[in-house]
């Protein structure tokens, strides 16, 4: 049973694609990553391994355009979101950063209680209709597995549920403004094994619904979840994709020799 | 431990008790200045009686602090009133609005406002600020000036801790707010002021509590009127004022009133000075 | 982003957040506000050059008081203000500089003492100085018997001071990294050669900010020097002497004398870049060697 009022995927709801064309990205003088070229499949789940500092995290960062508040960063080279590339002047950022959806390796919910800080992002789409609210509340806490441990105390602070709760919670907060795509940073890293179960699982289940995009460390986590897998390398100084492929292929007959050595666990 | 060592230690621990003795000794002396006029005059006296004129013949003197008491109170309510959202904007604008030069360069404007002596803000008030109020109604010298002048005073003290305040919303919060696609003015109402909420008020209080202990500014600006006002454009004497005007000349009962009316005043600042503790759970001077 | 740190701890460029619809009334308001402020500064500025820009010759700042200060210059002004001063900074270095010590190298082993100590100077900091002017009064001037003198406004100024001076103090001794404790402790240094050889030289830069905030803050007191050091403009001979400070003399032309204006101006001017340049100096040393950690309030 829907309620229309609340669901923004009317429009638009299919999910998106991400096409990277020749990215170049760097803080300062500090080159980060080098003509990078991918497509993101839609409704799949992709992920990216490879060492620290290899600009993982950035390259999720330039997706959702949150590379405009580090002081210093430039970024050339094309980035499509769907049909509209997304380093166009004139771009609707507020419009970009509610179809892409992002999850941080830290959880960071806002000094508020659970509730606000789902309705928060949810009131400034429009959506003023407390009834609409707290359904699409509801919703999106039982998406993550959270309702039935959280619906006594909607009105704490969130700062007060455990890591893995927080992370789900920040999960939630991304999937109440129906995003087409979802940017996952190391999400399982700073949480304990059980925890990190819970969310990964809860990560694989949005496979159909969302484009999913994810940054791991975790090989062995990539293999359970990933359609796809991009490996990426520091090559002279800045982060490059080494080799991208289906996930039967990537893990079973990786071409590059750097895949090779990383996956045996020989480097890295 | 060597004896020399012991011998330093004695001596750090003398010179530390001189430090810890000093505020016994400040509110000893209050105290003793005040107790004459509480037994004579009577702690009622001081809000019933009908006006100040505590140096006509003893039959005759009267005591009411009343008006004065009105008068720091409108004084430092106005004065905060306007410096609260004021301050709070130039520091919202600092952190969040201004681009990182003009940002740098008002921060150092704002320091330097921060930096000039009370007396030249009431030296400013009487040649600047008094004769354009004195055009609207004379006299110039009254509570409307002194109110602007204490805003203005107290105005980069507020707007600094506010601004210090601000900077300490984590910045994962901010990053994750922006990656939900709230608008600027959103994640600053919504999620930066509340995240540091405690911070905000105790830059509040301690600006309440340097508007209601400032003596230069109102003592130049306000008129120094003992009567109660009956508007924004009257003179008035303030508390601090009346301390500061009397004390060279005072006798006796007079001069021991002026002290009760200091312990007023202390009792008054500490007050807001331990509930700004008391929000900020621990040190406020960092 | 985990990019080995480097950018967790970033300031974010703000000001790029992407407005809202609507939020422009909001952000003209800002700016507004801020130009406003702009504005204020720029008129004290502008009235302070304006009077006493003209005044402000070498014979103004060493020359006599004349005509209660209407004319002439404010050469003995000068010289109260300093011994003022140093009456100030001779009573509370010394103390401050031995309480910081105790607080920051004893405080484990003096918990109570230690504990009385801070509680008391966190009062003492939010005393008004209306107060102090009272408390200086009642005993420097009359219990003690200085009567109104440089000394007795010397000695109510380092009661006012001393909390932020042992603020300071403490900051700049915490600020040395254990290691030079540690490193004293394995061999086997005694405790005064660790303070005096280690700890004060490298926490000097730190106590020379306090002390410079110090200075600031007593030059600008004006209140507790009216009722303590009294008004006498002539040269003092003696800190028993009256004398007054450069802030009550701006008071004393400001508000006592008619045509004082202009001569009144010209000492602001001097009293103002005299903090200004002190203040600067004070950010700079606490910026370069306490990372911005002592807050002029």
């Amino acid at each position: 049973m829907t309620t229309p009022c609340c669901s923004r995927r009317a429009e638009d709801h299919h999910c998106a694609s991400v096409v990277i064309d020749a990215l170049d990205l760097s803080y300062g003088a500090r080159q980060v990553l080098r003509r990078v070229t991918m497509t993101v499949p839609p409704c799949g789940v992709t992920a990216i391994i490879g060492p620290s500092g290899c600009g993982k995290s950035s390259l999720l960062c330039a997706i959702n355009r949150l590379t405009d508040l580090i002081p210093g960063c430039r970024v050339s080279g094309t980035v499509r979101v769907g049909e509209t590339s997304i380093y166009d002047a004139g771009t609707d950022l507020i419009e970009l950063r509610r179809r892409v959806g992002m999850v941080f390796q830290k959880p960071n919910p806002f000094p508020l209680s659970i509730r606000r800080n789902i309705e928060l992002p949810l009131r400034e789409t429009g959506i003023r209709d407390k009834a609409c609210l707290a359904e699409a509340t509801e919703r999106v806490l039982r998406d993550v597995g959270l309702f039935a441990e959280v619906k006594d105390r909607l009105d704490q602070p969130a700062l007060r549920l455990s890591g893995g709760q927080q992370q789900r919670l920040c999960i939630a907060r991304a999937l109440v403004l129906e995003p087409r795509i979802i940017l996952f940073d190391e999400p399982c890293s700073a949480l304990d094994p059980i925890a990190s179960a819970v969310v990964e699982e809860l990560i694989a289940g949005l496979r159909g619904s969302y484009t999913v995009l994810i940054v791991t460390h975790n090989l062995a986590q990539a293999r359970r979840i990933a359609d796809q897998v991009g490996l990426f390398w520091v090559m002279e100084d800045a982060g490059e994709l080494v080799e991208f492929g289906e996930r039967e292929a990537f893990f079973e007959h990786p071409q590059h020799d750097l895949t090779k050595a990383y996956l045996s666990g020989a480097k890295g | 431990m060597t004896t020399v060592d012991r011998i330093l230690l004695w001596v750090i621990r003398a010179l530390a008790a001189v430090s810890g003795v000093l505020v016994l000794l400040v509110s000893g002396f209050l105290i003793l200045g005040a107790i004459p006029a509480l037994r004579h005059v009577g702690a009622t006296r001081f809000l019933l009686d009908p006006s100040w004129h505590p140096a006509d013949p003893s039959t005759r003197a009267t005591f009411g602090m009343l008006p004065m008491i009105v008068g720091s109170l409108a004084a430092t309510l106005g004065a905060i009133v306007l410096v609260g959202p004021i301050g709070l904007a130039s520091a919202i604008y600092c952190r969040f609005y201004a681009p990182a030069a003009v940002a740098r360069w008002y921060r150092r404007i704002i320091e330097l406002l921060a930096g000039i002596p009370s007396v030249v803000y009431g030296f400013w008030g009487l040649v600047f600020l008094v004769p354009l109020v004195m055009r609207l109604r004379p006299p110039g010298q009254c509570l409307l000036s002194g109110i602007l002048i204490l805003t203005f005073m107290i105005l980069p003290t507020m707007s600094l801790i506010a601004d210090a305040a601000l900077g300490t919303v984590p910045a994962e919060i901010l990053r994750g707010a922006a990656a939900l696609g709230l608008g600027r003015w959103t994640i600053v109402r919504r999620v930066a002021m509340p995240a540091c909420r405690s911070g905000l008020c105790t830059a509040l209080i301690l600006s309440t509590g340097r508007a209601i202990g400032e003596t230069m500014v109102v003592l130049m600006v306000c008129g120094n009127v003992a009567r109660m006002p009956r508007s924004v454009m009257d003179p008035v004497r303030t508390l601090t004022a009346n301390i500061a005007l009397e004390l060279a000349y005072a006798q006796g009962d007079h001069r021991s009133a002026l002290f009760v009316t200091g312990g007023l005043l202390l009792v008054l600042v500490l007050a807001l000075v331990l509930s700004a503790e008391l929000i900020s759970g621990g040190r406020i001077h960092e | 982003m985990s990019e080995g740190g480097t950018h967790t701890d970033a300031r974010l460029v703000l000001a790029r957040l992407p407005r809202g619809r609507g939020e422009w009334v909001v952000s003209w308001l800002l700016a507004g506000t801020a130009a406003s402020v702009v504005s204020v500064f720029l008129c004290i500025l502008a009235s302070l050059l304006h009077r006493g820009m003209s005044g402000l010759t070498l014979d103004f700042l060493l020359g006599v008081v004349r005509d209660a200060g209407r004319s002439g210059g404010i050469g003995p002004i000068i010289v109260s203000t300093l011994w003022i001063l140093g009456v100030c900074l001779l009573a509370a270095l010394p103390v401050g500089l031995g309480t910081a010590i105790l607080l920051a190298e004893f405080s484990a082993s003096d918990g109570m003492l230690g504990k009385v100590v801070r509680i008391s100077l966190d009062v003492l900091a939010g005393v008004p100085s209306i107060v102090f002017a009272l408390f200086g009064n009642a005993f420097f001037c009359i219990y003690l018997g200085f009567g109104f003198s440089i000394l007795a406004g010397g000695m109510t100024l380092a009661c006012m001071v001393l909390p932020f001076w042992i603020r300071a103090a403490e900051l700049s001794l915490r600020a040395v990294p254990n290691d030079y404790r540690l490193a004293a402790a394995a061999l086997g240094m005694s405790r005064h050669r660790l303070i005096t050889r280690i700890l004060l030289p490298t926490a000097a830069p730190g106590l020379l900010a306090g002390l410079v905030l110090v200075v600031g803050r007593a030059l600008s007191e004006t209140a507790p020097l009216l009722l303590t050091s009294g008004y006498v403009t002539r040269m003092p001979g003696s800190v028993y002497d009256s004398g007054r400070s450069l802030a009550v003399h701006i008071y004393d032309l400001s508000m006592n004398v008619p045509g004082g204006e202009a001569n009144a101006a010209s000492a602001s001017l001097v009293l103002v870049v005299l903090l200004v340049v002190l203040n600067s100096g004070m950010t700079w040393l606490s910026e370069r060697f306490l990372h911005g950690r002592v807050l002029q309030v």
